[in-house]
């Protein structure tokens, strides 16, 4: 009799659970079915490009779209990057770029130490005006400089580019690291002082080896602003052998595309993407943990 | 006055002024040389006519005068860039949040997904218009060429005066990478135990989602509300590469209008001009954005 009793409960709790595990498997396949579909989604643009690139001209014009390409035609990167002086566009573009991280860390460093690790009257002041100057729109600063850097003589050159980023100009990027430089603890400071230790002795010494995340944060920034600067070299320079990748890939464009070149023009647009994604993956940890911690949040 | 200020100010205080002004001093000089000056020099320059090549002559408000009373295509310019920023912005945080809170979940190959989403950030923007050039091509663009080999009509995207501007903000809608990257930082500093009280209290995922988790998070979307309305005023590259103002200044916006004056018609000060009115404008977006925001971000910190 008991035992009559207890076997229907006990198979009810079994189908009630086998149910749920069901009901739980069903949510997680369809988890994974809409997380890989968004995922193709955002990677469609991106693997179009690159299936594009590798195409013979029969499989560009094809309806529907053919996405894995056979043939292969390798060749169309050598054939379209040896066109334009892409070499010297890359070279440029490299240079560019880390003179301006450079410019970025040595002076974002200092200035957002003096924001935040030492005391000074005026300092919240300072700071406060500093914060503010995110909000103006870089027209309203454009005509001037053009009229100043052409006054210097500094046109078709890259100074204009690279010599603000020596001044901590970019807000965010002093932000960004005096946010960082506050969640380190002030005993570290005190100590070294008590020690005799210089200011400049503690930034090098104690706080520099801490804040390497929020530093790759800000080189890498700054390294894509400067890979993706568009304006600035185009209002600059005027040299084609001085071009960025930025303004090379619209000579590409306007030799490519009124014969509709299009594995040519996205060979040309992979070759300028590949860099940046490589360098991501290599500092992709630090950069997502430089991020969460800096205290973007608020 | 050396005197005075050493007698008023014990030394130590002067010694840390100093210091402290030392360490900036990089920034100080970036802010005289180009920020303060350019600032003022383009308040100026909005009031002369200034063609570069002659010295520029002092006209007082006529060139705000000709923008607001004379000028039709600057109405056009003022309601697209209006037009972008408030549907785009919103559209781009929307994406993003909830790429987020999807990527916030327990899941295999989590980097995976968290990449793939944060990779057209990394594609210059360049690179960007070709690529969506190619992909809304109405022909053989991989969209249309899907629609047109089911037999429907092809979509005409950019070359469309209705979906050029859409379709611009589609492209945005993609690039959230950032966005979605401060999102994922501020989800994961959801208390469990908040969410865990308001499912004891009967809430369904839901309304913890909605309850819970974005008022936790607002201090994060109204930073990247803020950046992005700022950035969205600015916009000027795709706009310029992708569809050149057109069809019929259709995109034609605030950056692209402004650059065409300064540096295709040489009228430097109307362009200065235009650059003071989207000054202004940002300044009245987040002074109104700050202000509401009393009402809808919640500090952890206040009672």
């Amino acid at each position: 009799m008991q035992r009559a009793e207890a076997k229907p409960s006990r198979s009810s709790w079994e189908l009630s659970h086998s149910q749920s595990m069901l009901f739980k498997t069903v949510q997680r396949t369809l988890f994974y079915v809409l997380m890989v579909g968004l995922a193709l989604i955002f990677a469609g643009p991106l693997l179009w490009m690159l299936s594009t690139s590798l195409k013979t001209d029969p499989q560009v014009y094809h309806v529907p779209p053919i996405w894995i390409p056979n043939p292969v035609r390798l060749v169309n990167y050598p054939e379209a990057l040896s066109s334009r002086p892409f070499g010297a566009y890359t070279f440029n573009t490299v240079r560019y770029a880390l003179t301006a991280v450079a410019g970025a860390l040595i002076s974002n460093t200092l200035v957002a130490y003096g924001f935040s690790r030492i005391r000074w009257p005026g300092r919240d002041l300072f700071f406060i005006i500093c914060l503010s100057t995110m909000m103006i729109p870089f027209q309203v600063r454009m005509i001037p400089l053009y009229i100043t850097f052409k006054n210097l003589d500094w046109l078709n050159s890259y100074l204009p580019l690279v010599v603000p980023t020596f001044f901590a100009v970019n807000a965010y990027y002093t932000f960004l690291l005096r946010q960082f430089f506050l969640t380190i603890p002030s005993e570290l400071s005190d100590a070294a002082r008590v020690d005799g230790c210089a200011e400049l002795g503690i930034l090098l010494r104690i706080i520099l080896p801490l804040a390497k995340p929020a530093l790759a944060v800000i080189g890498l920034l700054q390294f894509m602003f400067a890979w993706d600067n568009y304006i600035g070299p185009l209002i600059y320079l005027n040299t084609e052998s001085l071009y960025p990748i930025a303004l090379g890939l619209q000579q590409f464009r306007t030799m490519f595309q009124e014969a509709l070149m299009w594995p040519y023009m996205m060979a040309a647009s992979t070759a300028a993407i590949a860099p940046v994604i490589i360098i991501f993956f290599f500092v992709q940890r630090t950069f997502v943990e430089g991020i969460s911690i800096t205290g973007l949040k608020g | 006055m050396y005197t005075f200020t050493a007698q008023r100010w014990n030394r130590s205080r002067t010694r840390s002024l100093l210091k402290g002004l030392a360490f900036i001093s990089p920034w100080l000089v970036g802010f005289a040389a180009f920020v303060l000056y350019p600032i003022a020099a383009s308040a100026y320059y909005s009031l002369t006519r200034y063609d570069v090549l002659r010295a520029p002559r002092f006209i007082g408000l006529e060139n705000y005068i000709e923008l607001f009373t004379k000028d039709e295509i600057f109405r056009t310019v003022l309601s697209n860039t209006v037009y972008l920023v408030v549907l785009g912005v919103p559209a781009g945080l929307v994406v993003a949040f909830l790429l987020a809170s999807l990527l916030n979940r327990k899941m295999k190959a989590r980097p995976l997904f968290r990449t793939i989403f944060f990779l057209p950030v990394l594609v210059p923007a360049v690179a960007s218009a070709e690529v969506w050039r190619w992909v809304y091509n109405t022909n053989y663009g991989v969209i249309n060429a899907m629609v047109k080999s089911w037999g429907l009509p092809v979509i005409p995207f950019i070359s469309s005066m209705q979906l050029a501007k859409p379709s611009l903000i589609l492209i945005h809608m993609w690039t959230q990478g950032t966005a979605i990257i401060i999102f994922l930082a501020a989800l994961q500093d959801v208390p469990r135990s908040l969410k865990d009280a308001a499912r004891v209290d009967g809430a369904n995922a839901l309304q913890r989602f909605w309850h819970v988790t974005i008022p936790i998070c607002t201090p994060a979307i109204l930073f990247v509300t803020l950046t992005g309305m700022i950035g969205m005023f600015q916009y000027f590259t795709l706009g310029w590469l992708l569809t050149q103002g057109g069809p019929n200044e259709a995109t034609e916006f605030f950056s692209l209008y402004l650059y065409r004056n300064a540096f295709q018609y040489f009228k430097m000060g109307y362009a200065s001009a235009l650059a003071w009115i989207l000054f202004v404008i940002i300044l009245i977006f987040t002074l109104l954005i700050f202000r509401s925001s009393a009402r809808w971000v919640y500090y952890a910190g206040e009672s």
